[in-house]
């Protein structure tokens, strides 16, 4: 048998009941849901109100470096804007957006159950979100730090700013992503459905699994670190800061054991969205599927031990530098796995070049450049003149910002029609997808050589040799800006007047897509068996979805 | 080929040999990405052509991984991650050690400044002057928040944190003048804390030198900012042995060797200490900086953990002075007062 014999415009229906509509559609039963889907549209929906936000921070910075001295802004909001820039985009957006969005709405229908294990903790990890955000902005609004997200003490325990808001905010917020993660770890463990050995999960959900593991081990030494700051600042315990006895480089330690895994947990998902979207769209089993599922627990793993290589210009001996550059290495040859059995999974596929894997285009163009000088910022003495240098801002705005935004962008229109049951329109989809690709590079690549040409980071003014490459790179922003609000605009009017999708769009085999488009409140009406592999294209064992056979007669929604 | 490099990837210019070293890694570095990015790339879009889909019903074989696959997957990046590592980790370490004839310097960062002093001569704002062929180690550190200390002309970079030395080393090969910035955000004025390194060719540099420390040219570079106590561009190893009568040292620690509440401070540089948790410890700048700042962590065996904490109470350049005191203490080493030749001029001259 064969995928869908039918085309998908044959099938297209609308699901009359659907977690939307039912069980009811007030704003009420939005903030008191349970439904994980639910939460992981208002995950979605805050979190890119978050991005808006930071995006908008962004195009500030690049404005007011668009000359060597002042342009639009005076230093101290330039430098409280790159804080404001950093912090939205981790804490609001990067960390919760694929785990907490897309995590939460796909995680339960892949493995074929109804909800998540703990559906009021889930809740409440949205809530502790928006407080978290809500305290963080308010601080930012009332005397806005100017520490770098970084907080690096003794200056973040001096300046006169108000750090303390922000940091209680980006507290809170950890708490929000420790009980996500609880959640899928406890959820991929006991809720799978019958047939669903490991070895039958969607890769997404080993992804998010490996994820959530970082997310509860690592966010509490955030947490415990940013008191310190606080107690620091409030009562001058001498934790951190010198002139009360502190060790300002312990903070560094501290910081960068939460923050380097962090950027596993921004880019783990990331890597758990492209592993879907490959197989998709090239209608192939994944090549390697353990060494994919496994490579992503190996990241997890040695993703703890290699925050020593923040600091080698910190005064760390040789010798510890030495280890922790080998270690970092080993992150490499994980993400090179991936890389390597992404590429091999498209031989002998069906390759359609849709929008999502444009997306995957870019991703992996971002993955091997920013993967491959972020090893080489491991190789400890090339590091030494690109430390705390543009050069460092372009490696990770490469592998954090770049594969997670398209990672996100591929999410967003793959999952588009599952979400809301509608399409979106492809030839727009395709021109900011080119636009976005083009413009992130033109943004960053200048910037990858005003590191080689020293100019260091957090800079609000700097020398005229620099300023070629700053326009560049300032120009670059704006067609991302640009391609973004495009995509902004035709999903809003798709949300109403996109066409219907129906159940499976992309005749994928991922196993979420065997509900109707929007899927119904219970996701599926029995506990499905799952009797085949998450990515199986070839033509023996496959059984299509029943509703694909015979499709509902169906009243086209409005 | 160098030249070419550099200038195709932006790279100031090399004023020294570890720059030209390091800038040779760099090269070898960026061809092989280029090489494996073009390589998967390459791959990648045959296969978007030949795969493309013709048919949206079509099925795909089901294809395996055999185990040479993977084991290629692994093995080939972690060849070339390994070799980038052999050649690194080396220059890395080579910065670290500084060879054992250098001439001292020590860099003081503040909000927003770079200072600058000379064991035997004056002290600078901004301004630092170097002879050209000759190695110079940079004793680093900060009196408020962390600094980063960094010439992209040298390719070198050693934060500078408050209470704590670092220390960096170079050898300029090229005389001019060069960009000093600090790297590691510190607030309002982060990029206006830029200085110059100003490699002069080594006669000139001891001429100048000369000059200053006659005092006839007070301060040409140096001038003191507010709130900062005035030193006279004399010796700062008489500033340490004032400041350390001063400041109740000699108390404990004696000068003559003999025996006392402390450690005694004669031929202390250098020596290799025994301490109260059966760990060695050589008495270098780092470990007596800390252990006036952190009396207590680094106990000498035998000794009592009396002495207080100095964080706090001893500015910098102070702390730095005690250091150069102690140093002087060496009895194959002793100077008697300014007017003895500075260490350097020992130095054989550079071939």
């Amino acid at each position: 048998m064969k995928p869908s014999p039918l085309p998908s415009d044959d099938v297209a229906a609308y699901a009359p009941r659907n977690y939307l509509n039912a069980p009811a559609t007030g704003l009420m039963s939005w903030l008191n849901t349970r439904d994980h889907k639910r939460i992981g549209v208002m995950f979605l929906i805050a979190t890119t109100i978050a991005f808006a936000v930071g995006g908008l921070f962004a195009m500030l910075i690049r404005l007011e470096l668009l000359t060597p001295g002042p342009t639009v802004m005076d230093p101290m909001t330039y430098n409280r804007m790159f804080t404001l820039h950093g912090v939205v985009m981790i804490f609001l957006f990067m960390i919760p957006v694929i785990p907490s969005g897309f995590g939460n709405f796909l995680v339960p229908l892949m493995i074929g159950a109804k909800d998540v294990a703990f559906p009021k903790l889930n809740l409440l990890s949205f809530y502790l979100y928006l407080i978290g955000a809500v305290v963080a902005l308010a601080g930012m609004i009332w005397g806005g730090a100017d520490t770098g997200w970084t907080f690096y003490t003794p200056y973040s325990t001096d300046t006169i700013t108000k750090v303390t808001p922000i940091l209680l905010g980006a507290f809170i917020l950890g708490f929000s992503s420790i009980l996500t993660g609880l959640n899928f770890i406890v959820t991929t463990h006991t809720m799978r459905a019958p047939g669903m050995g490991w070895m039958r999960m969607p890769l997404f959900v080993w992804s998010i699994y490996a994820t959530s593991i970082i997310q509860i081990l690592a966010t509490p030494v955030l947490g415990m670190t940013l008191l310190l700051v606080v107690v620091d600042r409030a009562f001058h315990l001498g934790v951190f800061d010198p002139t009360w006895g502190g060790d300002p480089v312990l903070f560094q330690h501290f910081f960068w054991f939460y923050s380097h895994p962090a950027v596993y947990i921004m880019v783990l998902p990331a890597m758990a969205v492209i592993s879907e979207v490959v197989c998709t769209f090239s209608h192939k089993n994944i090549f390697g599927y353990k060494a994919v599922a496994y490579s992503s627990l190996g990241i997890a793993f040695v993703g703890f031990f290699t925050w020593g290589h923040h600091l080698f210009t910190s005064g760390q001996s040789a010798f510890d530098a030495g280890i922790f550059g080998i270690l970092s290495m080993f992150v490499g040859i994980f993400t090179a796995i991936k890389v390597f059995n992404w590429t091999a999974t498209l031989y002998k596929g069906s390759i359609s070049f849709k929008t999502p894997f444009a997306y995957f285009v870019g991703f992996l163009f971002f993955l091997v450049f920013g993967g491959m000088t972020g090893v080489a910022l491991a190789t400890v003495s090339l590091d030494v003149h690109w430390h705390d240098t543009y050069f460092v801002v372009a490696h990770f705005h490469f592998i954090m910002v770049g594969a997670v935004m398209m990672a996100f962008l591929a999410a967003l229109h793959y999952w588009f029609p599952k979400i809301t049951g509608r399409t979106y329109p492809e030839g727009w989809g395709l021109v900011a997808a080119v636009m976005i690709i083009l413009g992130f590079n033109f943004t960053f690549i200048p910037q990858f050589l005003l590191g080689n040409m020293g100019m260091p980071r957090r800079y609000y003014s700097y020398s005229e040799r620099f300023q070629a490459l700053n326009v560049a790179s300032t120009a670059g922003a704006s067609v991302l800006a640009i391609g973004l609000t495009i995509i902004l605009v035709y999903l809003l009017v798709s949300l109403r007047y996109g066409r219907v999708a129906g159940s499976n769009p992309w005749l994928s085999r991922g196993f979420e897509w065997d509900t109707p488009s929007p899927p119904p409140p219970e996701n599926y009406p029995v506990t499905p068996v799952i009797e085949h592999g998450p990515h199986d294209y070839d033509g023996e064992n496959i059984t299509l979805p029943p509703h694909q056979h015979a499709p509902e007669p169906e009243p086209h929604a409005s | 080929m160098n030249e070419l490099l550099r200038r195709i990837l932006f790279l100031p210019e090399q004023a020294s040999t570890y720059a030209e070293s390091v800038d040779q890694l760099h090269y070898f570095v960026i061809i092989t990405t280029m090489i494996a990015a073009a390589g998967v790339f390459g791959v990648a879009i045959y296969f978007f052509v030949r795969y493309r889909r013709r048919s949206d019903v079509e099925a795909t074989p089901r294809v395996r991984p055999k185990a040479i696959h993977e084991v290629l997957f692994i093995g080939v990046p972690l060849a070339f991650f390994v070799l980038w590592f052999a050649i690194g980790y080396p220059q890395f370490v080579s910065l670290q050690t500084p060879p054992k004839d250098a001439m001292d310097v020590y860099v003081q960062g503040k909000q927003w400044m770079w200072k600058f002093a000379y064991p035997d001569g004056p002290s600078a704002v901004n301004t630092l002057r170097v002879p050209v062929g000759r190695p110079v180690r940079l004793l680093i550190t900060s009196r408020d928040v962390i600094h980063s200390f960094y010439v992209p002309a040298l390719r070198i970079k050693m934060d500078a944190l408050p209470g704590r030395y670092t220390q960096a080393w170079f050898q300029a090969e090229q005389p001019g003048r060069y960009e000093i910035f600090c790297a590691e955000y510190c607030g309002l004025s982060h990029s206006g804390m830029v200085g110059e390194l100003v490699a002069m060719p080594a006669a000139e540099f001891d001429a100048w030198m000369a000059t200053q420390r006659r005092g006839i040219v007070v301060s040409q570079d140096s001038a003191p900012t507010e709130g900062e106590h005035v030193r006279p561009a004399a010796n700062v190893v008489d500033e340490g042995a004032r400041i350390a009568a001063a400041q109740g040292c000699l108390k404990c620690h004696s000068v003559d060797g003999s025996r006392h509440i402390g450690p005694t401070f004669a031929n202390l540089y250098g020596r290799e200490e025994k301490l109260q948790d059966g760990k060695t410890v050589t008495a270098d700048e780092a470990y007596l900086t800390r252990s006036m700042m952190e009396p207590g962590v680094e106990l000498v065996s035998g000794y009592q953990n009396v002495m207080p904490t100095y964080q706090g109470k001893l500015a910098p350049p102070d702390t730095a002075a005690i250091v150069e005191y102690i140093k002087s203490l060496r009895s194959s080493a002793s100077r008697p007062g300014p007017s003895e030749p500075p260490a350097y001029e020992a130095i054989p001259a550079p071939k």
